[in-house]
């Protein structure tokens, strides 16, 4: 057994401690920790079901040690937004009919939100670019597309209020 | 232009829809986009242990030493099961009861008793305290393997000197079509065409591996939460374990994808076990590459055709011979083969019809179904064959299809007649003009169109005697609740019926509640599988609201004055159709209704068409509901120097009927789009002696958001089907065309027929190298 780690680190905005063998994935810990919101689709980096925002960055927590995250914020698709305070990006998924199966939709509503941070207007090419990291079996990608199209609207409207 | 030969046989007595048609967003996408959905992953329970399984490691082996004891003393394991822990009941490729077709001797055990057949077959199944400890557990499992000789071709495996997977002879499935005079067919044509196409194996890939958690009760009912296509497996499970059906109870939580990858036994038969041998609560999770190795993938056909064409275009004869790899065991292969048996000849009339097809055991991984069902590999053979006939006669590649499709009131090759509309060549034509202005060559980069047409059944073989039931009811306060088992794997399930019965009974969709998924607490209405969920429960909950509806409308006439047939409902209103204005709220009515013990609620039952078998020496019968028809059409670029394909522009175009939802239409028809366009270039899951060498998905390799080409989808709406308001599917009919359109214009583009999946760029390269030798 690998040895006994324990960190602390902010999620969703909140303080939190993780105690966990060192060798488990920020993935795994988060998932222990309740935050279910993130998915696990291959833990090999392939898929982006279990992107998160680290620091601000999206990153496959599948990849990422859980101590790499220590003294970090950690930002899941629940602390983009909720039920009580839903994201542009969220309303547009929604809107757009972006959403199927729905297993891809955390990652895809991460890697957007990093996107849109970091590049608030984007042509179909950088939408290509920033979401090439997140497969989607049902949709065809064309509504998700759609759904950035539109959040990326509604934010510039609203002073990127996010 | 359009041919409308068949009456429309929706009937409905609402005016105008107003949620019908409608790109409304879905109920189930907020949970979606904000993580709180509940996928079975997520589910714990206190005290839960977590399952693993050991799986063969060999394709063509006798277990000669299986010893579990380390792996048993392994402090926190609590349980460890082999072969000789089972009850010795096998699990059935058939669904019980309803087609009698049930071989005992080709189905599968649950874990390997002694002889493996695949790569990836149970060999042990444990339960552990925590996931690591039964990891640690499988690996002090010690099993010895003798290799047995193994056969890796369908083709080889047909010789009489094969090594034998299954039955004396490997043949695990057969069919024979006769129609009309195939010989008298081939005499009146002017030319004769042959060819033979070859499809790869294909892997489903949904996102969420297959996972679900159990437990047994205080009642004794094992409990089963988990990802899945088919709720009603709780009888296959029930069965094999030796106890009544009313013991298994499964729920499906909203799935992660499924295609006909969860449409088999998934997790359900393991979890049952466990939660049974432990009695406390275990989790099941594939990994990926598990997931790889679990479940059946689309089966490899290889199709020989012979058509026979007078000089102006007209099929006169069609003769098919289809080789099907169905992996080491039947599974569903039998109905898989017999759709792609049906499906040869595709959208176009043919007279004079002679198919054999032969579904063949190796030892490769299991096949079983995948969207399309055997319809998908044809429609990729019969459209090439289409293209290569009008080049052999010069005719236009549209106007060889416009002059053989089929028609409402011909009869396909089992001779079942055309009911619906056939409005192919509106979908053909509308999907070829919408690629716009064609896109010029650059240098070595050609470009090229192509098209494919498809006749896809929905709903299931009509001997199965499918129904559905669904409960609608209206609470004290006015609030609609629906009440059916089906699984939502993604594609709008819970969404259409809460948008059907939105229309109905004239509530918005997003207010009402529907249960969902479960075996034991709401009606059975069958698998979400075969595009049959819209047609079959969507008939069903529609009927059970218009039954309500009509208890509510008689209630509301006495309190309006006047009579039920001149009042509507909207809006949470019931009001005089005349005069909105004189109008009751749904809330009021419903607490008056119950006041007075009226009924407020109906369980409704929808069947589709009950036949017997068809002919066994001609295959003449009916054997599916109806059909829904199609097209696709396709721009892409080919590198002539690197092989290099990108699609550029992607069009289908599809009569569904009645669109229910517009958005969700769509949705299935881009998704479609995808997966067919991975299937055509580059999804090949690929094995060496039967061991699968591409295990993940950045060796098996589906489309990302890079690959996307412009997609455009067009709706045509004949309300002809057999759905709710003359719907028809089209979760699978979307994905029918895509590879032989994509075939189509890469050989458009460089003048050289591929006739394999995938067209690779190391064949595109290969082609062209053996085009100039």
């Amino acid at each position: 057994m690998a040895q006994e780690k324990t960190i602390t680190l902010t999620i969703n905005g909140e303080a939190r401690r993780l105690s966990a063998p060192a060798n488990r994935t920020l993935l795994d810990g988060l998932r222990e920790l309740g935050y279910v919101d993130v998915k696990s689709g291959c833990e090999k980096g392939d898929c982006g079901a279990c992107a998160i925002l680290l620091d601000g960055k999206a990153i496959d927590s599948c990849l990422t040690l859980f101590w790499q995250a220590e003294g970090r914020t950690v930002t899941t698709v629940a602390g983009i937004g909720g039920a009580n305070n839903p994201h542009a990006i969220q309303d547009a998924f929604v809107g757009a009919g972006a959403v199927q199966c729905g297993y891809c939709t955390p990652g895809m509503v991460v890697a957007t939100k990093a996107l849109l941070d970091a590049n608030p207007d984007p042509n179909d090419g950088e939408i290509k670019a920033g979401l090439s990291g997140n497969l989607c079996r049902c949709t065809g990608y064309t509504r998700i597309f759609t759904a950035v199209h539109q959040a990326a609207d509604a934010l510039r409207e609203t002073g990127g209020g996010s | 232009m359009t041919d409308v030969q068949s009456p429309t046989t929706a009937e409905s007595n609402i005016p105008a829809f107003r949620q019908i048609g409608k790109p409304l967003p879905r109920p189930d996408a907020p949970g979606k986009v904000y993580g709180t959905t509940t996928y079975a992953g997520d589910v714990v329970m206190a005290g839960m242990l977590h399952g693993a399984m050991l799986r063969s490691t060999r394709s063509s082996a006798r277990v000669v030493r299986l010893d579990v004891d380390k792996a048993r003393a392994l402090p926190g394991v609590r349980c460890v099961l082999t072969a000789d822990d089972l009850p010795t009941k096998l699990l059935q490729t058939d669904i019980p009861g309803q087609t009698g077709n049930r071989d005992l001797n080709t189905a599968q055990p649950i874990l390997v008793k002694d002889r493996v057949r695949y790569h990836g077959e149970p060999v042990a199944l444990l339960a552990a305290e925590t996931p690591e400890i039964a990891q640690a557990a499988l690996d002090l499992i010690e099993v010895d393997y003798e290799d047995l000789p193994g056969v890796y071709d369908a083709h080889e495996a047909m010789k009489p000197d094969a090594p034998k997977v299954q039955k004396a002879d490997n043949i695990v499935s057969r069919y024979k079509i006769r129609k009309g005079d195939v010989e008298k067919g081939f005499a009146e044509a002017d030319v004769i065409v042959e060819n033979t196409f070859q499809t790869q194996l294909q892997e489903h890939a949904f996102l969420e591996p297959e996972v679900g958690v159990a437990w047994v009760d205080e009642a004794e009912v094992i409990n089963i939460l988990m990802s899945s296509q088919v709720v009603e497996h709780f009888r296959v499970v029930a069965d094999a374990l030796g106890i009544p059906h009313n013991r298994v109870r499964i729920k499906a939580m909203f799935t992660g994808g499924g295609f006909g990858g969860k449409e088999n036994l998934t997790v359900e038969m393991f979890l049952a076990l466990l939660a049974q041998a432990t009695r406390k609560p275990v989790r099941l999770c594939f990994t990926r590459e598990e997931s790889f190795l679990a479940h059946g993938k689309r089966h490899p056909f290889t199709l020989t055709y012979r058509t026979g064409v007078t000089k102006d275009g007209l099929i006169t004869a069609q003769q098919v011979k289809l080789v099907a790899d169905t992996g080491a065991y039947p599974q569903l292969s039998p109905y898989v083969i017999l759709y792609g048996t049906i499906a040869t000849s595709g959208p176009y009339r043919t007279d004079n019809i002679k198919i054999d097809s032969y579904g063949v055991a190796t030892n490769h991984i299991g096949t079983d179904a995948f969207r399309g069902f055997g319809t998908t590999q044809s429609c990729f053979a019969h459209e090439s064959q289409m293209d290569e006939i009008a080049k052999e006669l010069g005719i236009d590649r549209l106007e060889l299809r416009r002059r053989n499709f089929v028609k409402t009131g011909d009869t396909n090759a089992t001779q079942q007649v055309i009911e619906s509309a056939v409005w192919s060549d509106d979908c053909m034509t509308q999907a070829w003009e919408a690629l716009g202005e064609c896109t010029p060559d650059n240098g070595p980069v050609k470009i090229g169109r192509g098209v494919a047409c498809y006749q896809q059944s929905y709903g299931r073989i009509t001997w199965f005697h499918d129904t559905s039931e669904a409960w609608v009811g209206v609470e004290v306060d006015g609030t609609v609740v629906v009440r059916t088992a089906v699984p939502d794997i993604g594609s709008g399930q819970m969404s259409a019926v809460c948008q059907i019965v939105g229309e109905v009974l004239g509530v918005p969709m997003g207010e009402i509640i529907a249960h969902i998924g479960d075996s034991a607490i709401n009606p059975l209405s069958g698998t979400s599988t075969a595009s049959r969920q819209l047609y079959m429960s969507g008939n069903a909950v529609k009927q059970a609201a218009e039954v309500v509806r009509g208890r509510l409308l008689a209630r509301a006439a006495e309190h309006l004055g006047g009579d039920a047939e001149d009042l509507d409902m909207a809006d949470n209103q019931v009001f005089v159709a005349a005069e909105p204005d004189r109008a009751i709220a749904l809330s009021e009515l419903s607490a008056l209704c119950a006041a007075e013990g009226i009924h407020r609620s109906e369980l409704a039952i929808f069947r589709a068409p009950f036949t017997g078998l068809m002919d066994p020496e001609t295959g003449e019968g009916r054997v599916f509901p109806d059909f829904t028809y199609g097209a696709q059409a396709i721009e892409l670029a080919v590198d002539t120097e690197t092989g290099e394909i990108t699609v550029l522009k992607s069009v289908g175009a599809h009569d569904v009927g009645q669109a229910i939802n517009s958005a969700a239409v769509d949705g299935q028809v881009e998704g479609g789009i995808l997966m067919g366009q991975g299937y055509a270039l580059t999804e090949d899951m690929l094995m060496v002696d039967g061991k699968v060498v591409t295990p993940s998905l950045s060796e098996y390799l589906i489309p990302t958001p890079e690959d996307m080409p412009e997609i455009k989808s067009i709706i045509l709406e004949s309300r002809s089907g057999v759905g709710p308001f003359g719907a028809k599917g089209i979760g699978e009919p979307s994905f029918a065309p895509i590879a032989p359109a994509i075939s189509n214009a890469v050989t458009d583009a460089i003048g050289v027929r591929i006739f394999e999946l995938p067209i690779t760029a190391e064949r595109v390269v290969n082609a062209l190298k053996e085009a100039k030798t």
